[in-house]
């Protein structure tokens, strides 16, 4: 049950300080560290910032079905205000990695998209259903209800997203290149290094702005409560109906 | 030093334009909120202080 302790702003500021120097750092590496790719050449620096903007996106939505199993477990409205963020976190990453992929997709291929590539229309899809979630939730008034079946939502959308990761790396028209793999997915070492920078510098972004949002709902709601208990009786302001997981005060 | 810059430099310039674009959003609204959670809690005091005054001037001569 929420308190009004803080809860979500323990150690916010040194997972912004770290993912200032570790995002830095993987950008600096990626520009003058890593060597220019022989065959996309300097657009494959893009590589740098998409990949782990896309793989931070899946992993946000798993981790959204996970906090959403725990909700349905315990009934304790923390977890389902953590699959909330991760999930909506989620999909603003998304939103970068789909532009920043049909960026490279203009550099490399010459098309902004190109719809028979099974890995791009599999991340829209996952995109499209995961932009059902806030209008879903927004449906439904009853908060118990709302967190109960945006629970539901987050596990099954959560399980589709790596049984998609692994039907799409079994078809095999593949011209989007591989990363992560036993074939092709062989970086060379400096390569590697600005990657997984990069990759913890995009997950610590993620973390730290997972963190921030669920902070700032608490305080929001510790406002709501610390305004109830000063309010005459006839001036209860109205609840607000609303996407977002409304916490418990007392 | 060459002068020339390298082929597609414009498609990278823009996609790390994007993230850091999708960044500054953020931050924007994430200051918004702030400004209105400081507003919200000047309100909440002056309703406080107007509800006990009397607690308000015991605070205020102590100071």
């Amino acid at each position: 049950m929420p308190t009004t302790k803080s809860l979500y702003g323990r150690r916010l500021p040194g997972y912004a300080i770290a993912t200032a120097i570790v995002l830095t750092g993987a950008i600096a590496l990626a520009f003058f560290y890593a060597p220019i790719e022989v065959d996309q050449g300097f657009s494959q620096k893009i590589f740098y910032i998409h990949v782990p903007l896309a793989i931070v996106t899946l992993g946000g939505f798993v981790f959204g079905g996970i906090f959403g199993i725990q909700y349905l477990r315990s009934g304790d409205t923390r977890h389902d205000l953590r699959s909330y963020t991760a999930i909506h976190q989620g999909l603003i990453f998304c939103i970068g990695a789909l532009i920043t992929g049909s960026i490279w997709a203009k550099a490399a291929w010459g098309q902004w998209w190109v719809w028979d590539e099974p890995t791009l229309v599999s991340f829209l899809i996952v995109f499209l259903l995961y932009c059902t979630y806030q209008p879903l939730r927004f449906s439904i008034e009853d908060p118990e209800r709302q967190a109960r079946y945006a629970a539901v939502f987050a596990v099954v959308a959560g399980v589709f997203v790596p049984v998609n990761f692994i039907a799409v790396r079994l078809a095999s028209p593949l011209i989007h290149p591989r990363v992560l793999g036993s074939s092709g997915g062989s970086l060379p070492n400096d390569m590697r290094i600005a990657f997984y920078s990069a990759l913890l510098g995009i997950t610590l972004l993620f973390i730290t702005i997972c963190k921030y949002e669920m902070a700032s709902k608490h305080s929001r709601a510790q406002l709501a409560a610390l305004r109830r208990n000063l309010s005459e009786e006839n001036d209860e302001p109205a609840a607000v109906r609303t996407a977002a997981p409304r916490i418990a005060i007392k | 030093m060459s002068n020339t810059l390298p082929p597609n430099t414009g498609y990278v310039a823009a996609a790390y334009l994007v993230f850091l674009f999708i960044l500054l959003i953020y931050i924007a609204i994430a200051a918004t909120r702030a400004a209105r959670v400081e507003r919200e809690l000047a309100e909440l005091l002056t309703k406080a202080e107007r509800r006990s005054p009397s607690d308000a001037a015991t605070e205020t001569s102590s100071q």
